[in-house]
C-alpha cells in the first residue's frame, strides 16, 4: 500500500499517517482484483440508467419502442436534442434554473458569512437568540410550511419572480454553522494583530477571513448549486407561468403518459440529459470541492 | 477559549439582519400560521375561517387515508435509506482492502447525486415502463409477473425507491470512504499481520470505527427521505396508483394545493413538524458526540 488512498481522500489527507512503502506489494494480488471487478460491477450498475437514458435520446421512435430494446446509440441524437430544445423551451427553463441555483447560491454563502461573522467576532446582546433562530430553520423545511409560504409569498407579490424563486432559499443554518466553524479555528493573534493595526472589522472580513476561508466558500458554492438546481416543491408552488419555470419542472410537459401521447421517450430523454448535465458536470470537474463541501457542511 | 472581538454596537446587528429577516418572514412567519390553520377551518375560497379547535387533528387521526401515507412514508424512506447506506457500506467494506484508484472509484459512483430525484424518477418510469421498458422484457424470462406499476402499488413504490436512492447512494459512499481513509493504515496493516483476513478485519475494526457515520447517515438519509421526496412523488406517480405511492409531504400539498382542505393541510403541516425535530434533535446529538471524538 503507497500514498494512493490519500489522494483518494481530499478532505481527509490530514488524518493518514505517511506509510512508507509496502514491503508486502505482491505481483499479483487476488485480493485486490476481486475488490477491482466488484467496484466495477458496482460502477456499471450505478451507470446504466444513465447510460440506458442516453441511448434512447439518441434513437428514433421506432427504435425506442423496438422488442427487445436496443441498447446502443443510433443516429438520430441531433433531431432529438433539438426537438426537445424547442418543445420544452429548454434556453428558457436552463436559463431560470441557472439564476435559481446561483443567485441562491451567492445569496446563502453571503448571509451566512456576515451572520456567523457577527457571532464569532462580536458580543452583541440577543446573540444566544439570533443563534437559536438560525439553528431552528433546519427543523423547518419547506414540505413543513407549504400552504403559509405560499401565503406569505403571494402577500409579497413574489409569485413567478425570480426574487420569489430565491431569497427565502437563502436562510441556511449549516452553510452559518460551516463558517462559524471555520471563524473559530482562525487563531486569534490575527485578529489581534489586525485590530493592533487599526483594521476594521468589515476590512478584517474582506481581506483577512474571506481570503483564508476561500476553498470553503468553493465548496459550499458547488453543493449549494446543485441544491438549487435540483428544488422542486419550492418553484413548483410559486411559479405558475411558462417564462418562470426551471428545468427540473420544465419536464412534466413532455413525459409521454400512457395511452394519449405518441411514445416520444427519445426526445423526453433528450430533455433530461440536458436538465442533468449541468449539475453532474460541476459534481465531476469540481469534484474535490464537492465531497470537501458535502463531508464539512454537515458536521 | 476567549475570542479577541471588534467593539461596535450596531454592526453585528446589521451583519445578521440579512439572514434573520429572511428567517423571520420566510420560516417563522409560515410555521407560525401553519400552527394557527391547524386550529381552524377554512372555507375552500378563503372568505371565512372557523375555530375549530383539535378537530383537523382529530380528523387526521381518524382517517385511514392519513394513516396509509404514514405507512408509506416509513416504507419509502426506510427502503431508500436502506440502500443508500446498505450500498455505502458495501462499498466501504470493499474498500478495506486499499486498492488503488478509490479516488475515481468515488467519482464513478459519486455523479448520479447531482440528479434531481425527478429528473431520476423519469428515467426510471421508462426503465419500469410496461410495454417498452427494458426491465419488464428482461424480468419476463425468470418471471410471469406482470411489471406494471401503473396497476400494482408496491411496483410503483419500488420504482421510486429505487430512483430516489439511485441519486442518494454516492452521498453515502462519499461519506463512508472518508471515514475509511481516516483510519489508521497501521491498525489495519497490524491485523492483518495478525492474521485477520479481509472479513475480520471489516467486522472487528472497519466497521465499529464507522458506526457513528453509519448512524449519522441513517438518520440524514431518513430526513432527505422524508422531506425530500417530494419531487419524484408529483412527477413520476402523483401518488398513485391509489394511493399506494401518497407520503405524507404528497398528501400535505395535494389536500392544501389540490384539495383546498387548508385546515386539514396545516395540520399534517404541524404534525410533520413534530417529525423533522424528532429526527434534527437526534442528528445533532451525534454530531455532538462525535465532536467529542476528533
Amino acid at each position: 500500500m503507497s500514498g494512493d488512498g490519500a489522494i483518494a481522500a481530499p478532505a481527509r489527507v490530514e488524518a493518514l499517517p505517511d506509510v512508507a512503502e509496502s514491503p508486502r506489494r505482491r505481483p499479483l494480488d487476488w485480493g485486490s482484483l476481486i475488490v477491482h471487478a466488484l467496484l466495477l460491477a458496482c460502477v456499471a450498475v450505478i451507470a446504466f440508467p444513465l447510460y440506458y437514458a442516453f441511448v434512447i435520446s439518441t434513437q428514433t421512435v421506432e427504435e425506442v419502442v423496438a422488442r427487445p430494446p436496443i441498447l446502443r446509440p443510433s443516429g438520430n441524437m441531433v433531431q432529438n436534442y433539438v426537438e426537445a430544445w424547442t418543445r420544452a423551451h429548454m434556453a428558457r427553463l436552463l436559463w431560470n434554473s441557472a439564476v435559481v441555483a446561483v443567485v441562491s447560491a451567492l445569496g446563502k454563502i453571503a448571509i451566512s458569512m456576515l451572520s456567523a461573522f457577527a457571532i464569532v467576532y462580536f458580543n452583541f446582546r440577543g446573540k444566544p437568540l439570533a443563534f437559536w433562530m438560525i439553528f431552528v430553520t433546519l427543523m423547518l423545511p419547506v414540505e413543513v410550511r407549504i400552504m403559509s409560504t405560499y401565503e406569505v409569498i403571494g402577500n409579497l407579490g413574489w409569485l413567478n419572480s425570480y426574487a420569489g424563486l430565491t431569497i427565502p432559499l437563502m436562510a441556511s443554518a449549516t452553510a452559518t454553522f460551516l463558517f462559524r466553524q471555520f471563524y473559530l479555528t482562525v487563531p486569534n493573534e490575527l485578529v489581534e494583530a489586525a485590530q493592533l493595526d487599526g483594521v476594521g472589522p468589515m476590512r478584517f472580513l474582506w481581506s483577512f477571513l474571506l481570503p483564508l476561508s476561500w476553498a470553503n466558500v468553493a465548496a459550499l458554492f458547488v453543493v449549494l448549486f446543485i441544491f438549487g438546481w435540483n428544488q422542486y416543491l419550492w418553484p413548483l408552488m410559486i411559479t405558475n407561468t411558462e417564462a418562470m419555470r426551471v428545468v427540473v419542472i420544465g419536464l412534466q410537459d413532455i413525459i409521454p403518459r400512457t395511452g394519449t401521447h405518441v411514445p416520444e421517450w427519445n426526445v423526453m430523454m433528450a430533455a433530461a440529459m440536458m436538465a442533468l448535465l449541468p449539475p453532474v458536470a460541476v459534481i465531476l470537474f469540481m469534484q474535490r470541492w464537492f465531497v470537501k463541501g458535502l463531508i464539512e457542511s454537515e458536521k | 477559549m476567549k475570542r479577541a472581538v471588534f467593539k461596535n454596537r450596531g454592526l453585528p446587528y446589521l451583519l445578521v439582519l440579512p439572514q434573520i429577516a429572511v428567517t423571520l418572514v420566510f420560516f417563522f412567519w409560515p410555521a407560525f400560521e401553519s400552527l394557527r390553520l391547524s386550529v381552524f377551518r377554512t372555507s375552500p375560497f378563503g372568505d371565512k375561517t372557523l375555530f375549530v379547535g383539535l378537530e383537523n387533528f382529530a380528523k387526521l387521526l381518524s382517517s385511514p387515508d392519513y394513516y396509509r401515507s404514514i405507512v408509506n412514508t416509513f416504507v419509502f424512506a426506510f427502503g431508500v435509506t436502506a440502500l443508500g447506506v446498505g450500498a455505502g457500506l458495501f462499498v466501504a467494506a470493499l474498500a478495506t482492502q486499499r486498492i488503488r484508484g478509490l479516488a475515481v472509484y468515488r467519482t464513478a459512483l459519486l455523479w448520479p447525486y447531482g440528479i434531481a430525484p425527478p429528473i431520476a424518477g423519469i428515467i426510471f418510469l421508462f426503465i419500469f415502463h410496461p410495454s417498452y421498458g427494458v426491465l419488464p422484457y428482461w424480468l419476463a424470462f425468470v418471471t410471469s409477473y406482470e411489471f406494471n406499476w401503473l396497476l400494482k402499488g408496491p411496483l410503483a413504490m419500488t420504482l421510486v425507491i429505487i430512483a430516489t436512492a439511485w441519486t442518494h447512494i454516492g452521498y453515502n459512499i462519499a461519506f463512508f470512504l472518508a471515514g475509511l481513509l481516516a483510519i489508521p493504515t497501521s491498525v489495519l496493516e497490524a491485523a492483518s499481520v495478525d492474521g485477520a483476513g479481509p472479513i475480520r478485519r471489516f467486522r472487528s475494526i472497519v466497521f465499529p470505527l464507522l458506526s457513528p457515520i453509519t448512524f449519522y447517515l441513517l438518520v440524514v438519509n431518513l430526513i432527505f427521505s422524508f422531506f425530500g421526496s417530494f419531487g419524484v412523488i408529483h412527477a413520476v406517480t402523483q401518488g398513485g396508483p391509489g394511493n399506494a405511492t401518497e407520503i405524507m409531504v404528497f398528501k400535505v400539498y395535494k389536500d392544501g394545493f389540490v384539495g383546498l382542505n387548508l385546515g386539514s393541510s396545516a395540520a399534517q403541516s404541524v404534525l410533520l413538524m413534530i417529525v423533522v425535530i424528532v429526527l434534527t434533535a437526534l442528528q445533532f446529538r451525534f454530531v455532538e458526540r462525535r465532536v467529542t471524538y476528533t
